[in-house]
């Protein structure tokens, strides 16, 4: 894969590239596809041939890219649009390529598809870990670059001139004497060529498209109520159906009396699955009237968890610290370290369990007929989708057809497939299609939630209060070893809880990283948006921050110092954002700043919070900087975006957030008590990203990984006070 | 149903007892069709009785099984639970008999001839004739019986001495039926017997003496209980309910909701979704009329004079922290101008929770929320005292005092973490 | 049967008397603009208008609703302001994930209404009730201040 690409891609991701199995070269179809508006191809479907169901599994060819007859290009996205902008940012890439402009491109959603669609970040098919850009700038590309190559070569004999003579502009191809042929014109010339490998890629200076704001293409029907996520699909024959599983994990229904729910006027079918009753009705008041109208009467067997508390599971993590665990880093010798150092400080920090909470909760149309199981569902992982769907259906995984669906929020809910299963088990049992959509309370009390971590950390300091050496222990519940056992190695090392923990970014001579899993009960974990760093950034930059001040020195100073001369672009953001934040500007009493600065996702950040307390422990907000070099930007806006509104995600979970279990219940159940970010919360954030021509990183959950940090660290320069257990909320303190 | 028939029966009820529970048994044998209709319309009789005497809102715990008790009731002397009063012969009331029965609801003695303590409110019940006594026994023994045994009461010295209670009953029981008044309408005299017998609206509605007993001499005229303020409902219109129009009252008792008098909350929407909503309109215009004729007190809090407020944000406020959480998570239902946004069960105007200074009933319905059943449908006010801290609860507090009542809240953290501790 | 005036339109419902607008809307009208959140007025991604105030529909009895003026997201840029307000989040990019900003538009209309010139503070407390998963709440302000200004 030798080319022209000024971009640097390191040679770790290009071997994943091959890896992966990404079929790099044909991606070129010559099917005609109508020119869509830009939405969901199911819809499209839906709307168009309600009755046509047949199965049709993608090929190698054309699975990025299809161009019509009519010119008009389509994007098979692999990665599903749920606000981060990702298939505009896609689009403007392929547009960029084949040198049209991006509103002659729309976007399909890929089908699952393993050999095809696979993250080569994240070796499985899915929208998650801030990966999609990164995994994608060169593939995309690359199948672009290689279909303007194939048009531009079919132009060319049809004009029987060279192909170096001819170029491509504007979805056209111009040859000598300005001869034109439009895309369209010769792409079924074009389909019939051998499709060219080592593709040159355009050079960043000459990009026309990636780097300059583009406005999203799903957007204009997001403003006027016409887009279509899951929870507003209608297919023919369709019911709706709402459940309520055990409150308990793990618990099974054991009877309930049905005939009080079909008494509800619109209700359909009352459907008792193993652990769970649902209500099918004419509509979701019905569902949910049922549902009611069952509570008295259900009797559920809770199982091994109905007496569990949170002090329980608490005191569980902290037991866990007795255990070895596994090393994810043994560098000198930390014990010697201490024993001989000049001072040492010791902390512990703990993160509580969270919940996703999107605003569109749990939601999937699913029908179960003789010859398929076809659902329509907004996944960030499709083929766990159709595994789930096959298994709950009895079908073989061919004959599950996923179509997936723009999601109304997911912060990594849906990768996860247990309200597929339910949907798919549910409509199993009925002869008509049913749209699954769960209460907010189903959807809380229901969640996979973030883990609970408790980090205990020591470290052995020089006469100067620099660190010789630390030693982090970690405790929380393995995402992994639930999610994907198989990548968990035998000693039981979670990559992602040691993530910015087992090689932090300060460079020490003594380092010992040990992880401790302990899988709570009664609670079941999973991907939380920022994932790993969102617990390694916010540990070691508080442990970080307290090493400063106890060796009293200015908490950026002291990390420029630990830096040393590594990470030059940490560095540099960190710089900017002191710079932006006037960082040494003295504040008055009551006032504190604070700072974090990692390399997150791929990309680094350095993040600010200036804040002010009053006294009845009202805290405000009052400035909130977030730097970032995050390589080579694509869209400028969705990048600012993000930034933006990770930051602030990141800020409703520091401030409100916890999730706690009673008697194995989750005892939170709405937004009554599961608190999230108003806008009266919500500081402006100020975004400043830095030009660079490195490979791009993550951005998705980038700011969301760093806020949790610096806002602690503001509120230990303003009070004089550490508080070390997240949320704010649980010290008192309270937005004003 | 009129209260004549009630006291021309007082004087046989005894007999009728007796002879009634040798016949019941009789009629199931020997006279199926008319008698069991019989019994059927004493069934029906007891339910609605039951209804109105609201039994189980005390016999009932949180996902427990009605009528099976279990409920616990936290007093200054100790802990009470309510007990199983289903026909489970071991556990419950299977094996009493009618003059068992009576007894406990006009004497409140147990069956082992134990005296009960008032929480359970047979200084009301007793004016209840044994003839609707019996309907309710008849109707409870219609139930599925409950295998719960009872808990034991958690009670210290001296006042797990339950003889006292003689003592007590000697004082503050009268142990008398109901006496319609010839001087008042049917009407008034049926609401009577509602309010001071069955639905024992003084247990909550009239304070209570150094005795624990109810004040005769404040009928009526408000209290406080479990942390609730149960508004003054005698006749004085500043006060009470005087100047409520009837159909207003009505409408608070048998929906939870007056729009610019009251909305039902707490113990008082429990009463409404368990009893109240299920009486007829003559029996709760019965009510209206008596309660319109109770002798007015001038105590508590006074209704907030009805302000015309705007439907947008005041621009003035001495809470701007409560402003802001108003706005957060109020708003939405209430309204800045106190109607309500979507339904006029939010409507805040005129209400006396917003006029109370020290917001009693105000911070318990924002610790733990509140929800009201009714034939038009159920109204959920959410909790929020998990999520929010106490600061912000009191400023929240303060500010609605401020906005909709013309108050001046005190409320400040340590106030609402007493309120959050308090049983 | 109730008559409802749905973006001036007369619609006959046979619902329940209590059921919320917000189902009637969704999945009676197949007017599925309109979003569910929490069906407790505490997100506001269900925001209609009431005779031109911002009403949670997830909570307003269908009918309470008949006889007044029903406007959805589907009809609020037939309004000279609607369409301004839409056109405002598209130029600030205001749009993530999107499920919330039908309410979000609705409740910044019926707020432009009142309130024509705008700052933060009307803003923030005007806009309080209107949840943001994705939290735009940045270019929220920015996007009803630039309609306030023009």
């Amino acid at each position: 894969m030798n080319k022209n690409s000024s971009a640097p891609v390191s040679p770790e991701r290009r071997r994943m590239l091959k890896a992966s199995g990404v079929a790099l070269g044909g991606l070129l179809i010559a099917t005609w596809l109508p020119p869509m508006v830009p939405k969901s191809f199911a819809i499209q479907r839906l709307e168009e041939e309600p009755e046509d169901h047949e199965l049709q599994p993608p090929t190698a060819l054309g699975a990025f890219l299809r161009v019509g007859h009519n010119g008009h290009i389509t994007l098979i996205s692999p990665k599903i649009e749920m606000g981060q902008g990702v298939q505009t940012g896609f689009a403007m890439m392929i547009a960029e390529e084949l040198e049209v402009p991006l509103s002659q491109v729309s976007v399909a959603e890929a089908p699952p598809n393993p050999e095809l669609y696979s993250d080569s970040i994240l070796n499985f098919q899915a929208t998650g870990g801030s990966a999609s850009t990164r995994s994608n700038w060169e593939p995309l590309r690359e199948a672009a670059a290689a279909a303007r190559i194939m048009l531009i070569q079919a132009a060319a004999n049809q004009w029987q001139v060279s192909a170096a003579d001819c170029r491509a502009e504007n979805g056209q191809v111009i040859g000598p004497g300005d001869r034109r042929l439009g895309y369209g014109e010769v792409v079924a010339a074009a389909a019939e060529l051998t499709v060219p490998e080592n593709v040159p890629l355009k050079k960043p200076e000459d990009f026309k498209i990636i780097g300059k704001p583009a406005q999203r293409l799903d957007t204009p029907s997001k403003v006027d109520g016409s887009a279509k996520f899951t929870i507003d699909l209608h297919v023919p024959g369709m019911k709706i159906a709402s459940a309520r599983a055990c409150p308990v994990v793990g618990g099974t229904l054991v009877a309930v009396d049905e005939s009080r729910a079909r008494a509800v006027p619109g209700v359909v079918e009352v459907i008792k699955l193993d652990n769970a009753v649902a209500v099918i009705g004419d509509h979701m008041w019905a569902a949910i009237k049922g549902l009611e109208a069952l509570e008295e009467s259900v009797e559920w067997d809770f199982g091994a968890h109905g007496g569990i508390d949170q002090a329980q599971i608490e005191q569980a993590l902290r037991d866990a610290f007795e255990r070895d665990g596994a090393i994810a880093n043994d560098v000198g010798d930390i014990d010697k370290a201490l024993d001989g150092a000049e001072s040492k400080i010791e902390a512990e920090y703990e993160m509580p369990f969270l919940a996703h909470s999107p605003l569109e909760p749990m939601t999937c149309v699913a029908q179960v007929r003789a010859d398929a199981c076809e659902l329509w569902v907004g996944t960030q992982a499709p083929v766990f989708a159709r595994q789930a769907a096959a298994k709950a259906s009895g079908m073989p995984a061919e004959k599950v057809i996923i179509h997936n669906q723009w999601i109304g929020g997911a912060f990594g809910r849906r990768l996860e497939t247990d309200f597929i299963t339910q949907a798919t088990a549910i409509a199993k049992q009925v002869d008509y299609p049913i749209k699954l959509v769960w209460t907010r309370e189903e959807d809380t009390t229901h969640d996979l939630y973030r883990p609970h971590y408790i980090d205990r950390f020591a470290a052995a300091l020089d006469a100067d209060g620099m660190p010789i050496g630390w030693s982090q222990t970690i405790v929380g519940a393995s995402v992994l070893a639930r999610f994907a056992p198989d990548a968990v190695p035998p000693n039981g090392l979670d990559s992602d809880a040691v993530e910015n923990s087992a090689n932090p970014l300060y460079p020490l001579s003594n380092l010992r990283v040990r992880y401790v899993p302990e899988a709570p009960k009664a609670i079941l974990n999973s991907w939380w948006r920022g994932v790993g760093p969102l617990h390694g950034a916010y540990v070691v930059e508080s442990f970080v921050d307290e090493l400063a001040y106890a060796a009293k020195q200015d908490p950026v100073d002291y990390r420029l110092k630990l830096l040393g001369d590594q990470h030059p672009r940490a560095q540099a953001v960190l710089r900017l954002a002191a710079e932006k934040a006037n960082w040494r500007q003295p504040l008055p009493d009551g006032r504190g700043r604070g700072v974090a600065v990692q390399e997150v996702f791929g990309s680094y950040l350095a993040t600010v919070v200036e804040l002010q307390i009053d006294a009845n422990n009202g805290v405000r907000i009052k400035r909130l900087i977030c730097v970032a070099d995050c390589g080579i930007v694509t869209n400028p806006t969705s990048v600012h975006s993000q930034l933006e509104g990770g930051t602030l995600f990141g800020l409703s979970a520091a401030l409100y957030n916890e999730i706690t279990v009673k008697n194995g219940r989750v005892e939170q159940s709405n937004y009554n008590d599961y608190r999230q970010l108003r806008i009266s919360d919500a500081p402006p954030v100020e975004v400043f990203v830095v030009p660079s021509t490195e490979a791009p990183g993550g951005i998705g959950e980038a700011g969301t990984a760093m806020i949790a940090p610096a806002l602690m660290n503001a509120m230990h320069a303003a009070t004089g006070k550490r508080f070390r257990r997240l949320p704010l909320a649980r010290a008192g303190f309270h937005v004003i | 149903m009129n209260t004549q028939r009630y006291s021309s029966l007082l004087s046989r009820s005894r007999l009728f007892g007796l002879v009634g529970g040798m016949l019941s048994l009789w009629a199931a044998a020997v006279l199926p069709a008319q008698a069991q209709d019989a019994e059927q319309s004493q069934i029906e009789r007891g339910e609605y009785l039951a209804r109105a005497g609201d039994c189980v809102a005390c016999h009932i715990t949180e996902g427990g099984k009605p009528f099976a008790g279990g409920l616990a009731f936290e007093l200054p002397f100790g802990t009470l639970y309510s007990p199983n009063i289903t026909p489970d012969k071991e556990t419950g009331i299977g094996d009493w008999s009618d003059d068992d029965f009576v007894n406990a609801m006009q004497k409140g003695v147990g069956k082992d001839g134990k005296h009960y303590y008032p929480a359970f409110p047979y200084t009301s019940y007793t004016l209840m004739p044994r003839e609707d006594i019996l309907a309710i026994k008849a109707y409870l023994f219609s139930l599925e019986p409950v295998h719960q045994p009872n808990r034991d009461n958690d009670i210290g010295f001296p006042f797990n001495q339950r003889w006292g209670m003689m003592f007590w009953n000697w004082m503050f029981n009268d142990n008398e039926r109901f006496k319609p008044d010839p001087e008042q309408s049917a009407e008034w005299n049926r609401g009577a017997y509602l309010v001071e017998g069955l639905g024992h609206c003084g247990e909550c509605h009239t304070p209570r003496n150094l005795f624990q007993a109810r004040d005769s001499s404040k009928a009526l005229a408000g209290a406080e209980i479990q942390g609730w303020k149960a508004w003054n409902i005698t006749s004085d219109d500043e006060h009470g309910i005087g100047a409520w129009p009837d159909e207003a009252l009505a409408s608070y008792l048998s929906a939870g909701h007056a729009e610019g008098y009251g909305v039902a909350g707490g113990p008082m929407a429990e009463v409404v979704n368990h009893s109240l909503r299920f009486l007829t309109p003559e029996d709760i215009n019965a009510m209206v009329v008596y309660l319109k004729s109770v002798e007015p007190q001038s105590e508590g809090i006074k209704r907030p004079p009805l302000k015309q407020l705007e439907a947008s944000v005041p621009q003035q406020t001495d809470h701007p922290l409560g402003r802001k959480l108003f706005a957060d998570t109020c708003v939405s239902c209430h309204s800045w101008d106190g109607n309500g946004r979507q339904t006029p069960y939010a409507a805040l105007k005129g209400l006396r929770t917003v006029h109370d200074p020290e917001a009693l009933n105000l911070i318990q319905i924002l610790l733990d929320g509140d929800a009201l059943h009714t034939a038009n449908g159920n109204y959920v006010m959410p909790s929020f005292g998990e999520a929010y801290s106490n600061e912000e609860l009191a400023e929240l507090s303060n500010f609605v005092l401020e906005h909709f009542g013309e108050v001046e809240g005190q409320l400040d953290a340590k106030t609402v973490e007493e309120r959050r501790q308090a049983p | 049967m109730l008559t409802l005036t749905i973006n001036d339109v007369d619609l006959e419902v046979d619902v329940p008397d209590d059921m919320p607008l917000l189902w009637v809307l969704r999945d009676v009208l197949g007017m599925t603009g309109t979003k569910y959140g929490c069906g407790i007025a505490q997100c506001g991604v269900c925001t209609v208008h009431m005779n031109g105030n911002a009403v949670r529909s997830c909570v307003l009895p269908v009918s309470e609703a008949a006889g007044n003026k029903i406007t959805t997201i589907e009809a609020i840029g037939k309004t000279a302001l609607g369409k301004r307000v839409q056109q405002a989040w598209l130029e600030h990019e205001v749009v993530q994930c999107g499920y919330c900003q039908s309410g979000q538009i609705m409740a910044a209309v019926a707020l432009l209404e009142k309130v024509p010139d705008v700052d933060d503070a009307d803003i923030d407390l005007g806009m309080a009730g209107n949840m943001c998963r994705c939290c735009t709440y940045t270019r929220i302000r920015g996007a009803i201040k630039s309609v306030a200004k023009a």
